[in-house]
């Protein structure tokens, strides 16, 4: 009795795990089929030090393959172009290019959020041990970093979504600071 | 031998042996130099002093090719890190973050003195509650948040300033943490010599280092298809001095070899032959020899050019030989008295009668190409001048050997075969040639249509044009850099003054108007040394303006009400201020070990007691294929007060030297092509005979281009001077010619076509040597010098028809 108690239960277990892949394979197909997605955000950053959050705004943007864009507009204009390996950050009449390899503390993030909107789940589990909750009308994505040195800075980062949009992105740093991104498909073209 | 020759004889031993010894002793450099103005404009300084000791020429790129990424990676980590013991090298990146941590360390400890914000009104109460809010509102951008961790450390935001001042480039991809190119199939590496450019033995060695190193490397390892190529400044100049050298040994061996093998089947007598080749080896050590005392340093590329000279004076003594045969003068002089039993008598009457008839047209010809040469002799640019002082002095040499030597050392009994029937040959071919009076003028109008219709491409106009390295190499140059995003700087403000301090001051200032103009969006941007070090009255004024822990501590608790940061949290902050209040001044040995110290030693140029600080110029993006608009810089640094810096644009100098030296080059050949006019029209005094000289070898310069032309090679100064050599050796055939007895007799031509095949040997080897400068004069002067005779003897034909 115990040993078939025990075999359902791996049982169980295996087809919730294939459910889960399903799912998974099934939400990053759908992102693979969009070649565009625009956003508007609001950002807010929870700091120990502060005594109140941080917040800001903007759109974020992403072109298929590999191309996304965070514009913050308030409280400061800054855009933050991630193509390929290579990082360009526009702030007023400096531009720096850098090579997104050189910044694991963001590196991550960005791989992150560019993997899910591209489909690309060989990436996504190359960086990330993923897990995925809920179902295609509303899920959360749980990713944690496999590579030690990024888990020094990166906990971990939640992606929430309906369908095909992304709602939120929660990002939480190992020293318990985190970010909060709400994100609303924007009105604008 | 009489007490004239023997006297004639003793002299040329003793030139010889004293020339030897001064060719032993010479200096010889192998840079572009030859090409750059002996007396430089203060902007054509700076442009040669960055060509020769700038830090862009101690570059060496490297690139590792074949075998497998990881294994290139690999490699090249290995070799670096060799490299990186080694004290020859300044600095070794392959793109591994070996210094990036020294970095944003030196940056962040030294952030109170690199900061261009700080000042005293950063630090009142107003100016930090405006700094700390502004660094809140950055916390909120991507970048700021990287600054995160630093808040309370560096709340004013000093780090995130000074990186945004700091020249920023994007830099190579990078496969297994080494630079990859573009197409990944190579790894590359960037390294810079201790010693400069300019410094051919010590680059060379260096370069040998490096290669020996990645043997060793490569030995270790299980591949060895990997393989190492390197370029840069350096390796062009090492190149081209191992190039210019191998090819003057190896041509001069070859061309001379030649001749004597053609000599021996002419001649058909040895002694002959090895007399020959006295005059050329005089000549060539006459013209080494003046160069190096009138010059100091002898131009590897006018060595290179000496060996064309081989071709020419050895024509001098094939006149000798073949015009002053005992046989002919018997034939032709029935009125000479003779007999086998004075055989002395009849050698020396055979030289006598040669110097008689043959010496005053050979003569004329040197006096022909001496005029040519001569106006070479004023060019600002030593190259030119010492080309100038070569051939004249060679030729002059040679010619004077054959004169007054060759009659006294040749043994009365040697004779050299009878080249009539051959020269009769020729004569009979040529008079086969139907018209050749039309023929030469449709032949000349043909190539004036053809330059015609080219003369707007007929010249290349870029300093490139002169190099000594070939295409070739050239394009894995340019491929280098644009895989490593190390693209030539173009415009630049200098800054000069008599230390470091002063430039360094100077270099703040014309910073504050470029400032300006970067704001209003006139300008991408620009670099300054000051940014890496600023002048030690900067460092002061900062460190003066920073408050002491207690009035910190007060100020900070004000500044912050109401922030998000309360002044409580802020305690390492005034840690820092503290301890940078106490710091020493920042001197550039307290760069060394950091990249920044390759940064700063690139923008500032020390010569004797002159200091220059550089600041390249970037343009806005997408404009960097359009000029910056000098006037409005100008403008811009007239109000910084700064008298001592001026713009420069590097592309348009370097052209504007080569414009200058091709223009010079045209006067001058110019100039020596109307000496040669007068020269032939005071000593023919005859309208027409002047011209049966100058209309073939005017046509054979002509057609010599229409021919470069049409194969799509643009013209330069080496194709100019090429001409003016068509002019001075052909010269001597169209005088040949042109002698009122019908020049063309048998013998003569025969001894003008072996000194024909002579000439083309010599030049048309130089064709093959390899080095784009020589190859110019090769292929204008081989043909030139072959169709200057052939025209010469069609007018001849012409007459005689007539």
């Amino acid at each position: 009795m115990r040993v078939l108690m025990t075999l359902l239960a791996v049982f169980a277990s295996a087809s919730i795990a294939r459910a889960e892949d399903a799912a998974l394979g099934q939400l990053l197909q759908a992102f693979a089929q969009r070649t565009h997605a625009h956003s508007d955000y609001v950002e807010q950053q929870f700091l120990k030090v502060l005594n109140r959050p941080i917040e800001s705004r903007g759109e974020l943007r992403y072109d298929a393959p590999d191309r996304l864009e965070k514009q913050t507009i308030e409280p400061r204009a800054e855009t933050l172009i991630a193509a390929g390996a290579v990082l360009t950050l526009q702030r007023g009449s400096h531009r720096h290019v850098l090579q997104l390899a050189d910044y694991p503390q963001i590196a991550p993030l960005i791989e992150g959020i560019r993997a899910t909107l591209a489909g690309d789940r060989a990436t996504l589990e190359r960086l990330f041990h993923v897990d995925i909750d809920g179902n295609v009308e509303h899920w959360t994505l749980e990713l944690v970093p496999r590579d030690p040195v990024t888990l020094q800075s990166v906990a971990r980062i939640r992606i929430e979504g309906h369908g095909e949009e992304l709602s939120r992105v929660e990002i939480g740093q190992t020293n318990g600071d985190r970010s909060l991104m709400t994100l609303r498909p924007s009105t604008a073209p | 031998m009489n007490r004239r020759g023997a006297l004639a004889v003793a002299l040329w031993l003793l030139f010889l042996g004293s020339a030897s010894l001064i060719v032993l002793r010479a200096h010889y450099l192998a840079d572009l130099s030859a090409f750059l103005p002996a007396h430089p404009t203060a902007a054509q300084q700076l442009l040669v002093d960055q060509l020769r000791e700038g830090p862009a020429s101690r570059l060496i790129l490297g690139a590792v090719e074949g075998g497998d990424a990881a294994t290139r990676a690999q490699l090249t980590r290995a070799f670096a890190a060799r490299l990186r013991a080694s004290d020859q090298f300044l600095a070794v990146d392959d793109g591994e973050p070996v210094t990036a941590e020294r970095d944003r360390e030196f940056l962040f400890t030294h952030r109170y003195t690199l900061s261009r914000d700080v000042d005293a009104e950063r630090f009142s109460t107003a100016g930090l509650r405006k700094a700390i809010a502004a660094t809140l509102d950055e916390l909120a951008t991507p970048a700021g948040a990287l600054f995160a961790p630093l808040l309370t450390r560096d709340p004013t935001g000093e780090m995130l300033g000074i990186l945004d001042t700091l020249e920023n480039t994007p830099g190579p991809r990078r496969d297994a943490g080494v630079w990859t190119s573009a197409d990944t199939r190579r790894s590359l590496l960037v390294v810079q010599t201790q010693a400069a450019g300019s410094d051919t033995d010590a680059q060379e060695h260096a370069i040998e280092f490096m290669r020996q190193t990645f043997a060793a490397l490569q030995a270790l390892g299980p591949d060895s298809t990997a393989r190492l190529r390197l370029s840069g400044p350096g390796v062009f100049a090492v190149q081209a001095r191992s190039r210019i050298q191998d090819a003057a040994v190896r041509l001069s061996a070859a061309s001379t070899s030649l001749i004597v093998i053609l000599l021996l089947l002419v001649y058909r007598s040895v002694p002959a032959v090895l007399l020959g080749l006295m005059p050329v080896l005089t000549g060539a050590l006459a013209g080494i020899a003046t160069v190096a005392l009138g010059f100091g340093t002898v131009h590897g590329i006018t060595l290179g050019f000496g060996i064309t000279l081989i071709g020419e004076s050895v024509d001098y003594s094939i006149y000798f030989f073949v015009q002053s045969r005992t046989g002919q003068s018997a034939a032709e002089e029935p009125g000479a008295v003779h007999t086998a039993a004075v055989r002395t008598g009849a050698g020396l009457a055979r030289a006598q009668r040669w110097r008689r008839q043959v010496w005053p047209t050979v003569r004329l010809g040197v006096l022909t190409s001496i005029c040519g040469f001569a106006s070479l002799l004023a060019s600002r640019f030593p190259g030119l001048a010492q080309l100038g002082a070569y051939s004249i002095s060679g030729l002059v040499a040679a010619a004077l050997v054959t004169r007054f030597v060759l009659p006294e050392i040749v043994p009365a009994q040697l004779v050299v075969r009878d080249l009539a029937p051959i020269g009769e040959r020729l004569g009979r071919a040529l008079a086969r040639v139907r018209h050749p009076r039309a023929l030469l003028l449709a032949v000349g109008m043909l190539a004036v249509a053809v330059l015609v219709v080219h003369r707007d491409s007929l010249w290349n106009r870029e300093l490139s044009a002169l190099s000594p390295v070939p295409a070739a190499d050239l394009a894995f140059d340019a491929l280098l850099r644009r895989d490593l995003g190390t693209a030539d700087v173009r415009d630049l403000v200098v800054v000069g003054g008599p230390d470091l301090e002063s430039v360094l001051r100077d270099a703040e200032r014309v910073g504050v108007s470029l400032d300006r103009l970067v704001e209003s969006g006139q300008l991408g941007g620009y670099d300054s040394p000051a940014n890496y070090l600023p002048s030690r009255s900067t460092q002061e004024r900062r460190r003066a303006s920073l408050p002491d822990p207690a009035t910190l501590q007060l100020r900070l608790r004000a500044a912050t009400q109401g922030l998000a940061i309360g002044g409580d949290r802020l305690g390492p902050f005034v840690a820092a201020v503290t301890a940078a209040r106490a710091d020493a001044p920042l001197s550039g040995a307290d760069l060394r070990g950091t990249s920044l110290a390759t940064g700063f030693e690139a923008l500032i140029l020390h010569r004797g007691s002159t200091w220059n600080a550089l600041l390249p110029l970037h343009a806005l993006p997408g404009a960097e294929d359009r000029p910056l608009d000098t006037a409005a810089l100008r403008a811009a640094l007239a109000t910084s007060a700064v008298p001592a810096a001026t713009v420069l644009d590097l592309k348009q100098e370097s052209d504007a030297l080569y414009a200058g030296y091709l223009s010079e080059a045209i006067r001058l050949s110019a100039a020596g092509f109307a000496a040669i006019v007068v020269l032939l029209c005071l000593v023919l005094r005859s309208a027409r005979r002047v011209l049966r000289v100058l209309v073939p070898l005017i046509l054979a310069v002509l057609c010599v281009a229409a021919a470069l032309a049409l194969a799509g090679r643009q013209l330069t100064i080496l194709h100019l001077i090429g001409m003016l050599l068509v002019v001075a050796v052909g010269s001597n055939y169209a005088l040949f010619f042109a002698l009122p007895d019908g020049g063309a007799r048998p013998v003569t031509i025969a001894a003008l076509a072996l000194a024909n095949v002579a000439t083309v040997i010599g030049f048309g080897l130089l064709a093959f040597s390899g080095v784009p400068v020589l190859e110019a004069l090769g292929c204008t002067v081989a043909p030139g010098a072959l169709l200057a005779l052939l025209f010469s003897a069609m007018g001849s034909a012409a007459r005689t028809h007539a």
